[in-house]
């Protein structure tokens, strides 16, 4: 039973230092410290983080799929912003 | 070690591990009947850490018997009277209130109990001990936040919080009570003295209720028995749930 003052919060973890957290799930909570225990019991138990970030998922503004042609779209006509597209001269050998 | 020496520490060890066996399984019984699905992992995991201690102080008594018993003998094939868990732990689970409060009154008396045994003399204890330790403030952790939560949360939280406190401090007496048996490993260094824990145990416990709006019941009575094998009705049940799988398959494996 997922009571009405629960929130929905998403979990990022850190499983080593120098590495960015990165998304694993997301837990019911009341709180975000109580949230940051149930991270803990549900997604670190196998020692897979050093650090846990959570956050509200209604905080989260997230693109659209709707959204994608004018937001990747426009990309696709303009190689030149891709490495790929210069041709280095031979004398540069491996970059 | 001589014999003697052993088969006291043989049975001080196996006291622990029963307080631990016991609590463990009246856990697992909040598998898939959790509040909801993060409480029912995080609970079960509390669970596992406590069967898991129940394993490392049962191997350590099958180590020292002299009759080659092993932890599943000592766990699976002793009967009630055999038992020898503090009473607290084997008390049904109750609704969740209760199951919280039987928590926080024994991870705060583990926070103070497990430091005290990681400098006994007998090194195997003293490393479970220090293990436990970290699993311990965790739990605590835990259930101080529900205390609070459900003691200064709604009408309903408040008086079942209550009523669970008034139900199993009667229970809490047997915590720091020592026989003969542990007077003597304590002057020996191996077991802890219980007994210097309760001012300490009742200062924390009194400080957390206070907070959640909680009263601390008034000290009118009191169960005990568990150190003896005399136990309350409830273990019997709970054994027959627990062994009768290995006593009706002797020596399967899964």
């Amino acid at each position: 039973m997922i009571n009405d003052s629960m929130v929905l919060f998403e979990v990022f973890i850190r499983s080593r230092r120098g590495l960015d957290h990165k998304h694993v799930g997301s837990v019911h909570a009341e709180d975000s410290e109580q949230a940051l225990e149930y991270a803990r019991d549900c997604y670190t138990r196998r020692s897979e983080g050093v650090s846990i970030w959570v956050m509200r998922s209604e905080d989260i503004t997230a693109s659209q799929e709707d959204d994608s042609e004018s937001f990747y779209d426009p990309s696709d006509d303009k190689p030149y912003r891709h490495a790929t597209y210069y041709k280095l001269p031979d004398a540069v050998n491996n970059m | 070690m001589n014999e003697t020496a052993k088969q006291t520490t043989l049975d001080y060890t196996l006291r622990l591990a029963d307080d631990s066996l016991v609590l463990g399984h009246r856990l697992t019984e909040w598998t898939s009947n959790g509040p909801f699905l993060e409480e029912d992992i995080a609970l079960s995991n509390v669970a596992l850490d406590y069967i898991g201690r129940a394993r490392m102080y049962y191997a350590y008594a099958a180590e020292l018997s002299a009759d080659g018993k092993t932890e599943d003998d000592f766990a699976y094939l002793r009967d009630e009277r055999a038992f020898r868990n503090l009473l607290i732990n084997e008390l049904p689970r109750g609704d969740f209130a209760y199951s919280m409060v039987r928590q926080l009154f024994i991870d705060v008396f583990n926070s103070m109990y497990l430091p005290k045994l990681m400098q006994s003399n007998d090194k195997t204890l003293a490393a479970i001990a220090a293990k436990g330790i970290k699993e311990t403030q965790y739990h605590l952790r835990r259930s101080r936040d529900w205390t609070l939560r459900l003691g200064d949360g709604t009408d309903e939280s408040h008086r079942r919080m209550q009523k669970a406190i008034d139900s199993l401090w009667g229970y809490t007496h047997e915590l720091f009570e020592l026989d003969e048996l542990e007077q003597q490993l304590v002057v020996q260094g191996i077991a802890v003295d219980s007994t210097k824990l309760k001012a300490g145990w009742l200062t924390h416990v009194e400080g957390i209720l206070a907070e959640a709006t909680l009263k601390r019941p008034e000290d009118d009575w009191a169960v005990r028995g568990g150190r003896s094998g005399y136990h309350t009705e409830n273990l019997g049940h709970l054994l027959t749930q627990m062994q009768f799988i290995h006593r009706s398959h002797p020596g399967c494996k899964w």
